[in-house]
């Protein structure tokens, strides 16, 4: 009789596991179908579309105004910088000359919305390798820019702040007032996230060398923000293509080489402070002006095709608009930097075990209606 | 002597007078479960209660405070929610197994606190294998993890349970040498003789050097058994969704849940008992009074209750190579190590006695 | 590199190309879909053009014709580049895959099949990845009538 098992007749099929749609690690209705022998992870497919609203349809036939809104619901934790995407899109187009007070806003606000997107995903990226208590920590100063923001907006998460030609209304007299208090307080808190999360033994051995992507592999799957800029791609888009006010304040684009799991989340640490310093730069020299310039109620696009690339809190979000000369876009595409991320997990947790797969999914920080538009 | 004790010897002799000797033992030792049962299933709760009070503390929350003064009555209403709940399962589950596991689970953990010694005279069941018998039925407790997780015919409950195996057949190892370390001093695997060794200074104190290091393996390693957090594999929540109870609901799941926390309390008991000189007071300030033992064993216990659950607020999760890397190639190295150096200091005299 | 010089540069590998600027901010290329594959491996590989940075793949539908459209930047050079490419067949449109030189485009390339129907040769692994395997027809083109789900004003 055969008693090796390798060359018996004993049949053998992979083990997979369906980690969602409903899992508390996927941070949202993405399904991956894994295929593990044990513990280690043989490949990951991710399942997508459950909440997909086909927003790019939708495009075809709404105005322009109407686009804005919908790129809320995106990424609905950086909202303020899809609407930017789309309003800077449209302002290109016509040509249109932003008042400068307009600028430096919307400056502002995409960086708070940064803060408060790393927060989050500070606090749940802890929650994923097991500490529950960074999600608290978190949300604690999350709260505080959401707090700022419905001040000014009337919204604390789809904001809804950015129309074609300037925003919606001036600031809040407290804005000013409330950001710098929240940057002395932030300033005394942010060391803390180091001290409850970073430092820990635990930790750094969950994810010093897990999920590593080279150079080579994040510029050929198009990863960008602190994804591509963890394994030391230079992908800051407003390093590279500024826009707002972003040419006139002076910031670090932060790299890492090493493009482990722990690369990426010290990049996100390190783009936090980045971010305070970007809107100290800014906050006292608000220049005065209109918020807006009068569009036509119904906006026109000229024939032709636009692109606008801004920095989302998750990495490069596109904006193609092929425009005929109607009322609608012809054809409107969205690259999300999530669908690119997402793309590259198969290839950062092969070989790892579980726990990696959850460890580097988290570094990835995905946020599912950004994929599924 | 006292009025507690005085109460038992009456319910005792009262009984021992009315019906014939073989029937009146088993109603007492049924009295006496009963009483045991009614106690930890309450205390329990109440555990529950404290973790969420210190989670909540650790978390910038405040935690229950609605149900009862202080949120007090909060568990009781949560366990009678429980009580109410249908009992749902999968459908090709195997069904005997399935509602064997909880039991399991349970009885290991409550079957356990007879041999404490809350205070003198106050112990249920005074075995002279005590330590021997504590660790044999705590990995009772795994058998029901396994089966629950093997039984219940979910992948994510088989591979929590798989887990679970491997985590507690490691660090059993490590819990058993690291009070076998202490056991050198004592002499006596018997509980209560290991409190009268300590009427001579703490264990901890006695077997200085060697004990201190055996107390953080046994910490380490009784954080493990008890499959809490930073060893919370088996139910690693972002991992595995719940892990080996995936499917359990209603009161079995509520069975697992209190097991967990009366595992943590016994944990922490056995400590106490070996390390901490269990209810003797330091330096014997209340030993007039005996039934204030009650009260130095529950107080030290606690501490280290309440230190496990510093544990769990405050790390993140190992990963299950680096636990088993942890057990293999240092906890244990490390405890053989400690053992012989607590041999030499037993053999050489070198222990602090008072 | 300027826009003129990368046209004269790409023009000498494959003579058939379309370069336009007009109504777009980065130069056009129109290739037919039996060059595609050639021309993108040529700017990816060649060192002076080194396009590694697909940045994004659109389908659009032209209304007779259904294409492509890939934005490419250099990563090091940072010049950017847009190739469109067209097919006629709205029954069995086909394209080349790009995914051996993009990584990226594995994913992109499966969407553009999910909302498009253009198939993609030699794509490692085509499938339908929003929508489910029994969807019928595809929703991002121009003649996709579904009276039920959509709204039109």
């Amino acid at each position: 009789m055969d008693t090796n098992i390798a060359t018996s007749n004993l049949k053998s099929e992979d083990y997979f596991i369906n980690m969602g749609p409903q899992h508390p690690a996927t941070h949202g209705v993405l399904r991956l179908l894994l295929t593990i022998d044990g513990e280690i992870i043989k490949k990951v497919e991710p399942d997508l579309g459950y909440i997909h609203r086909s927003i790019e349809k939708m495009c075809e036939r709404d105005s322009y105004q109407q686009i804005v809104h919908l790129t809320d619901r995106m990424d609905y934790l950086s909202s303020h910088i899809n609407n930017e995407a789309v309003c800077l899109t449209v302002e290109n187009a016509l040509q249109l000359e932003i008042p400068e007070r307009v600028k430096v806003i919307r400056t502002i606000i995409g960086e708070l919305t940064r803060i408060a997107s790393h927060t989050l995903w500070w606090g749940v990226m802890g929650m994923d390798v097991g500490a529950l208590t960074t999600y608290f920590y978190g949300f604690r100063d999350r709260e505080l820019i959401n707090d700022i923001f419905e001040e000014t907006c009337g919204a604390r998460l789809t904001m809804n702040y950015n129309i074609p030609g300037g925003l919606m209304f001036d600031i809040h007299p407290n804005f000013v007032k409330r950001t710098k208090e929240f940057i002395a307080h932030f300033k005394t808190k942010l060391p803390e996230y180091d001290r409850l999360l970073t430092g820990n033994v635990i930790f750094q051995k969950r994810m010093k060398g897990v999920g590593i992507l080279t150079k080579e592999d994040a510029i050929s799957f198009g990863a960008s923000g602190p994804v591509g800029r963890g394994s030391g791609y230079s992908c800051d888009v407003r390093k590279h293509h500024p826009y707002s006010a972003l040419d006139k304040v002076t910031f670090k684009e932060v790299l890492r080489t090493e493009g482990d799991s722990l690369a990426r989340y010290e990049v996100r640490i390190q783009e936090m402070w980045e971010s305070m310093s970007i809107i100290e730069q800014l906050i006292d020299n608000i220049p005065e002006g209109d918020v807006q310039v009068a569009t036509n109620a119904v906006i026109k696009l000229p024939k032709g095709e636009f692109y606008q690339k801004v920095e989302t809190a998750r990495g490069e979000l596109g904006v193609y608009v092929i425009s005929t000369g109607t009322k609608n876009p012809y054809r409107l595409k969205f690259r999300s930097p999530g669908f690119s991320n997402l793309s590259l997990l198969n290839h950062i947790a092969v070989g790892g075990k579980i726990g990696d797969l959850v460890a580097s999914m988290a570094t990835l920080d995905i946020v599912v209606p950004d994929i599924d538009r | 002597m006292n009025i507690t004790l005085s109460i038992t010897k009456n319910i005792h002799n009262w009984l021992f007078s009315i019906m014939p000797e073989g029937v009146a033992s088993i109603t007492e030792m049924v009295l006496i479960a009963v009483v045991y049962l009614a106690i930890f299933a309450v205390a329990g709760l109440y555990l529950v209660l404290l973790e969420r009070k210190v989670a909540a503390w650790f978390q910038l929350r405040i935690g229950p405070n609605r149900v009862g003064w202080w949120g007090l009555l909060q568990t009781m209403a949560d366990a009678l929610k429980l009580v109410s709940k249908e009992l749902t399962g999968t459908v090709k589950a195997d069904k005997f197994l399935y509602n064997l596991a909880p039991y399991f689970v349970i009885v290991s953990a409550l079957m356990a606190l007879a041999v404490f010694p809350f205070t003198q005279e106050f112990q249920a069941f005074d075995i002279n294998i005590g330590i021997l018998f504590l660790i044999a039925i705590s990995s009772i407790g795994v058998i029901g993890i396994l089966l629950g997780g093997w039984s219940s015919n979910n992948k994510f409950a088989l591979i929590g349970a798989m887990r679970s195996g491997v985590q507690t057949i490691s660090y059993e190892l490590s819990v058993g040498l690291s009070l076998l370390t202490m056991i050198l001093i004592t002499g006596s695997l018997q509980l209560s003789e290991i409190v009268e060794v300590q009427k001579n200074g703490w264990l901890i104190v006695q077997g200085h050097i060697p004990a201190v290091i055996a107390f953080m393996i046994y910490m380490i390693a009784g954080t493990a058994e008890t499959n809490r957090a930073p060893f919370d594999l088996v139910e690693a929540e972002s991992e595995l969704g719940a892990g080996f109870h995936t499917e359990y609901s209603g009161m079995k799941f509520a069975y697992f849940f209190l097991a967990e926390f009366i595992n943590m309390f016994i944990i922490a008991a056995i400590a106490t008992t070996v390390f901490f000189g269990a209810w003797l007071s330091p330096f014997g300030i209340t030993e007039s009074i005996p039934l204030l033992g009650v009260v130095w064993f529950l107080g030290k216990t606690l501490i280290i209750v309440f230190l496990m659950m510093w544990f769990r607020w405050t790390f993140p999760r190992l990963r299950i190579d680096q636990l088993l890397t942890l057990e293999w190639k240092y906890l244990l190295p490390l405890n053989l190590l400690n053992l012989v150096l607590m041999a030499l200091i037993v053999w050489l005299n070198l222990t602090i006695q008072f | 590199m300027t826009n003129e010089a990368l046209q004269n540069l790409i023009s000498s590998w494959i003579p058939e190309l379309e370069f336009t600027e007009e109504g777009s901010q980065f130069l056009n290329i129109t290739v037919q879909p039996e060059q595609l594959h050639q021309l993108m491996s040529q700017l990816k590989t060649n060192s002076e053009t080194s396009f590694d940075y697909l940045f994004c793949l659109s389908g659009v539908d032209w209304g007779k014709e259904l294409g492509v459209v890939y934005h490419l930047e250099s990563t090091t050079h940072r010049h950017i580049v847009v190739v469109k490419v067209q097919t006629e067949d709205r029954e069995n449109p086909t394209l080349d895959t790009v995914s051996n030189l993009w990584l990226t485009a594995d994913f992109h390339e499966c969407e553009v099949f999910d909302f498009f129907g253009i198939i993609f040769n030699n794509h490692p692994n085509l499938k339908r990845l929003f929508l489910t395997e029994d969807w019928d027809g595809f929703p991002l083109r121009k003649d996709y009538v579904d009276e039920i789900n959509m709204v039109i004003k």
